[in-house]
């Protein structure tokens, strides 16, 4: 019978030649706490206040995505994907349609293709704006600007429920195209959403950006190098934060984005305010592209004719396709043997593996940073765990 | 970025002792990866990081494959001479491939923008020589993925700071990925009074008669 876990304990701090000169507590931080921002659990050993070692545990959420995977249909992992970063259910969709695309040499009509950039920037826009929201509610502001996001972001999920079915589980997308076309109506009303949304970004921006608290709480707090993250293979905005010009939808090119004009935000010290500050850029470069794509979205068909959803088997190979999701590079990695399931069926989730230096982003501050640093992050614990 | 058998001449010459070979992806749109022995793996990766032409200063993606052992069936057309007429048929080959587990590296520049370059590690089976070389002190990215690829396979990893199981609790026993993996009746973690419970509720109820089965 195994002990159940205690939530603290009191051990010797010791100095190097082994005497005990204090006292530190461990703290088991989390899984049902609040600001993990779901079942995510941080030992923390603390010297008064001060964070000296951190080590995340995860596990909480696991049900095996992959072997999931490896069991079912390429179509039917498609559901499956909007359940690992819940916020983001239409960018998972591209990525894993995207590498099965890759596999089997299907081409995407250019209608489908506006309309996934146009999902997918929808899909930035309202994760970055819910999580600026988490972000200054982690760090005390209780209540109204998450109340503010939250009804932005709600805007945009009626847009995604009215085309798709569902506000977040969306399963929008196939191999070859999306389901459901979208009609004028729909780009009508999307259009105005996003011309309003420069507004309400100003609005977000006058109440935050100049705020004492936030900047008291954010600037030169754990700040990232370059090489650091890097090498720590942090990716999205985390990493553009710390001054890496690396966007796949620039570096790739995959859909249309070659065609749109936008630039990549890139911060400069990786401190806390300049990832809160590089989402606040990015959702305007987004703005810019959505602009574009619901002026220039084409007729036409939205299904590749030589796709077909039954009985879908591509030949043997392997493949890793990759898009640059809001939290950061979600890659797929599949291997086919011919027959009607993945041979292997791989997920590279950007959250989980920005999470590698969270213990090196903590140590030396104080166990209320650590939850903002964690907050920065962006983690969703449905793909961390997968 | 150079060409694979590029990339494999210039290891060859600056990694003394080297066997690479190119695995072939029948996948058009896909890359080709190249199978690197054991013991020379961190070697050459630490060639590919620090190379100034190639700079693959991101491990993308780590992940694990098995490879159980399995008889591979491969289609050879042959052209027999019948009665002086020449014919086309059909012959099956089987070869045996022995087990092993595999571990892919995704490498990609930043500095550069380009990649991917894809190196494949092979353990030598799927028992007790499943030992690689970590590249966690090269990328440290790849620190959690390999412990997940060591939890999830059991691949060992030589070398990496903090070899435990990630995903699963400490004390799960297998390595639920493997393709040979039976998942346990009941899941429960700690252990409960119910198969006592039911054991002794069975005392009170007359057994039924088993059907008799036919051989």
């Amino acid at each position: 019978m195994i002990a159940a876990p205690k939530s603290f304990e009191v051990v010797p701090k010791r100095d190097a030649s082994g005497d005990a000169i204090g006292e530190l507590l461990e703290v088991s931080f989390g899984p049902h706490h609040p600001s993990t921002h779901g079942v995510f659990r941080m030992d923390i050993t603390l010297d008064g206040e001060k964070v000296v070692k951190l080590k995340p545990v995860f596990g909480y959420l696991h049900r095996n995505h992959e072997k999931i995977g490896e069991n079912i249909s390429y179509l039917a992992s498609m559901p499956y994907t909007d359940r690992l970063d819940y916020f983001c259910s239409m960018t998972n969709n591209w990525a894993y349609a995207l590498t099965i695309e890759k596999l089997a040499g299907l081409a995407v009509p250019e209608r489908a293709e506006y309309i996934r950039v146009i999902m997918a920037e929808l899909t930035r826009l309202q994760n970055h704006t819910s999580l600026i929201g988490f972000f200054v509610h982690d760090m005390g502001a209780l209540g109204t600007p998450l109340m503010y996001a939250f009804r932005e972001r709600e805007k945009i999920l009626d847009l995604f429920e009215e085309i798709s079915g569902a506000r977040m589980m969306c399963n929008y997308m196939r191999f070859g195209g999306v389901r459901v076309d979208v009609n004028d109506d729909w780009i009508a009303r999307t259009k105005t959403l996003v011309a309003n949304y420069g507004r309400f970004l100003d609005e977000f921006e006058t109440l935050l950006n100049e705020n004492e608290i936030l900047l008291a709480r954010t600037q030169g707090v754990s700040p990232l190098t370059k090489a650091q993250a890097i090498n720590a293979s942090i990716t999205g905005p985390m990493l553009r934060a710390a001054g890496v010009n690396y966007d796949l939808r620039k570096v790739d090119k995959y859909g249309f984005y070659s065609r749109f004009d936008f630039k990549v935000p890139v911060g400069e010290t990786g401190d806390l305010y300049d990832r809160y500050m590089i989402r606040v850029l990015e959702m305007r470069e987004s703005i810019k592209i959505l602009n574009q794509a619901l002026a220039g979205i084409p007729a036409g068909p939205i299904m590749d004719s030589k796709a077909k959803l039954r009985g879908f088997r591509p030949k043997p190979g392997e493949v890793y396709g990759r898009v640059e999701g809001p939290k950061g590079e979600l890659g797929f990695y599949i291997i086919s043997d011919g027959g009607p399931n993945p041979y292997r069926y791989r997920v590279r989730p950007p959250s989980f593996i920005n999470l590698t230096i969270l213990e090196d982003m903590c140590l030396g501050h104080k166990v209320a940073d650590v939850i903002v640093i964690l907050g920065s992050v962006d983690i969703v614990l449905g793909e961390v765990d997968r | 970025m150079e060409t694979l058998e590029q990339i494999k001449a210039r290891i060859e010459k600056s990694v003394p002792l080297t066997k690479l070979d190119i695995i072939p992806n029948e996948c058009p749109a896909g890359e080709r990866s190249l199978l690197v022995e054991a013991s020379r793996a961190f070697d050459v990766a630490k060639f590919l990081r620090d190379d100034a032409q190639l700079q693959l200063d991101y491990c993308s993606n780590v992940t694990g494959i098995d490879w159980p052992e399995a008889k591979i069936k491969t289609k050879v057309k042959k052209k027999v001479v019948v009665e002086g007429v020449e014919n086309e048929i059909e012959e099956t080959i089987e070869t045996l491939r022995s087990g092993h587990l595999e571990v892919v590296y995704h490498l990609y520049s930043m500095a550069l923008k380009h990649g991917p370059v894809v190196l494949r590690l092979r353990t030598e089976n799927r028992a007790d020589k499943t030992h690689l070389p970590s590249l966690t002190p090269l990328w440290r990215g790849a620190e959690f993925q390999e412990r997940e690829i060591y939890d999830l396979y059991g691949v060992i990893f030589d070398g990496h700071p903090d070899l435990r199981r990630i995903l699963m609790w400490d004390e799960f026993v297998g390595h639920p990925m493997r393709r040979d993996y039976v998942a346990p009746d009941d899941f429960e973690y700690e252990p409960t009074p119910h198969a006592e419970v039911l054991d002794a509720a069975k005392k009170h109820y007359p057994v039924e008669p088993k059907a008799e089965v036919k051989p």
